[in-house]
């Protein structure tokens, strides 16, 4: 196993341990995951798949429950989409 | 990962269980024992639930390792990473998962959903780096980085003091933890856990572990603080408030069970899942064990998932052998319901402008006109977003006692892509408006 992975947050690179989160990735990035519909910021609040605060764009794909999904290497995730 | 969605992979077993923590992985293991050919299905990626989190950048426990080796010694078939959505019929479940959906066949089903942590809305909690308890830890447990980050733990239930204790040992400075009981009320259930010497053992092993640390009772958060992120929390404590700066704020108000899949199958809920001394649910063929049956912890889901299990595999024997010690844990279970009881004070720490629906941001203002959840979530959508009522649901029934409202599929929000690989998807606009896409 590697001994990191690196991704891209909002186009920035950065490089986490294998076993991290896409969510803490995000927070990692020191971004917020979404903007609420009034115009918040916000992060991840259950860390376990509930509450859907943490969705994010994976490569295309959106609304993704960035906390349960396990960074890969050549990730593409964008907050706010 | 992340492609085009196929047709539904079939498979079929003899026993399905739903949920891979301790009661599941319990039931599991006790029915593939009996000879049924079972299947483990969980939304995450690898077993343990949530307090296990097995395959965690941190380790797991070792009694969490004998149970994943009694898994895989069973041959249970392991269904990580897939999320049951719908029960288009009777036996059979849909799950999506990264690749797909599977169409899950099934005899018979035990349902171990677990638990999830009670929210309840004050100002500044809708804040980045607000969580939950179990919330933080479990992003810790993901791989972020919590040496030195200064940690407030608040709310209530003996998750604090476990989270606490956790943190703690992996770098964070824990500046306080705030319970909202009373110590009166704390006292009597530390008297209580003298009938459970494991209990006890728990409570000990924490307390010296968390000597260091200020553990106030009586003690709410009244307010979070920070431009774009939290930056302070503010405290009630004795009647006065105090605002302490701080990095994270893990903030969980005891456990509410999982019940919504139960609910969609039609099984009798009061608070939490119905069952028979087998840990049969009033649908026929369907089982329900652990923190969905009412928030009782470890070693009682341990219990009554074995229970599911064996009597899922026909052996009610051995099943009623373990009576005793289920007895036992229920015991302790209303003891701790009795001691976490939440006090009146907490229905007025959100503000009229406080978010109580996060998804679609309702204030409590918009809420209080309204009688009724379901009259509140068709007039203001509270309820209607991603987490389906999930977060928002328990906090309004504290708020107002509201009486939550029937469960209707798809029980998570789905992709359009899995509702369209399915041939049941006879109401898919009105679903995808309820999954919030």
């Amino acid at each position: 196993m590697p001994s990191s992975l690196a991704l891209r947050v909002n186009g920035v690179a950065i490089e986490v341990s294998p076993g991290t989160t896409v969510a803490v990735a995000t927070m990692l990035a020191r971004t917020s995951c979404r903007t609420s519909v009034s115009g918040m910021p916000r992060g991840p609040l259950c860390g376990m798949g509930i509450c859907f605060e943490c969705r994010v764009t994976i490569n295309g794909v959106s609304h993704c429950g960035s906390c349960q999904i396990l960074c890969e290497s050549g990730m593409d995730v964008r907050t706010d989409e | 990962m992340f492609e085009p969605m196929n047709n539904p992979a079939q498979q079929k077993f003899d026993v399905l269980v739903v949920g891979a923590g301790p009661a599941g992985m319990a039931a599991a293991v006790r029915a593939a024992e009996c000879g049924a050919n079972v299947g483990l299905v969980d939304d995450n990626f690898s077993l343990g639930g949530q307090i296990w989190r097995t395959g965690s950048a941190t380790g797991s426990p070792p009694e969490a390792s004998e149970w994943i080796e009694r898994v895989r010694a069973a041959q249970v078939k392991i269904l990580c990473g897939l999320r049951v959505f719908d029960q288009p019929d009777a036996g059979v479940l849909f799950a999506e998962g990264a690749v797909g959906i599977s169409e899950l066949q099934y005899d018979k089903l035990i349902l171990a959903t677990g638990a999830r942590e009670r929210f309840l809305p004050f100002p500044g909690w809708t804040l980045p780096n607000v969580m939950g308890a179990g919330g933080l830890q479990a992003l810790v447990k993901s791989g972020l980085p919590i040496q030195g980050k200064r940690v407030m733990v608040a709310g209530t239930g003996p998750l604090l003091l476990a989270v606490a204790a956790y943190l703690k040992k992996h770098g964070a400075e824990i500046l306080m933890i705030c319970e909202q009981a009373s110590w009166s009320s704390l006292a009597q259930f530390g008297f209580a856990l003298s009938t459970q010497p494991g209990k006890i053992l728990e409570a000990l092993r924490l307390k010296k572990e968390l000597a260091s640390v200020p553990f106030v009772t009586s003690s709410w958060p009244i307010a979070a603080g920070g431009d774009q992120v939290l930056e302070s929390v503010t405290i009630s404590r004795k009647g006065r408030s105090e605002t302490i700066v701080c990095d994270y704020l893990a903030c969980g108000f005891h456990l509410v069970p999982n019940t919504e899949l139960a609910a969609l199958l039609g099984c009798r809920i009061s608070e939490a899942v119905q069952v028979d001394k087998f840990q049969r649910t009033t649908v026929p063929g369907v089982l329900c064990a652990g923190e969905p049956t009412g928030i009782g912890g470890l070693e009682l889901a341990l219990i009554e998932g074995q229970i599911a299990g064996l009597a899922a595999g026909g052996r009610e024997a051995d099943a009623r052998r373990l009576f005793p010690r289920r007895e036992r844990g229920r015991k302790f279970a209303s003891e701790l319901e009795a001691a976490f009881h939440l006090r009146p004070e907490l229905r007025s720490l959100a503000k009229p402008d406080t978010l109580v629906c996060r998804c679609e941001d309702v204030p409590y203002a918009r809420l209080q006109t309204y009688t009724t959840w379901r009259a509140a979530k068709l007039q203001t959508r509270c309820g209607m977003g991603p987490c389906q009522g999930r977060v928002c649901g328990p906090a309004t029934e504290f708020l107002f006692h509201w009486i939550p409202d029937s469960v209707r599929p798809p029980i998570f929000p789905t992709r359009v892509e899995s509702l369209a690989a399915i041939a049941h998807c006879s109401e898919p606009q009105e679903h995808l408006v309820s999954g919030g896409q």
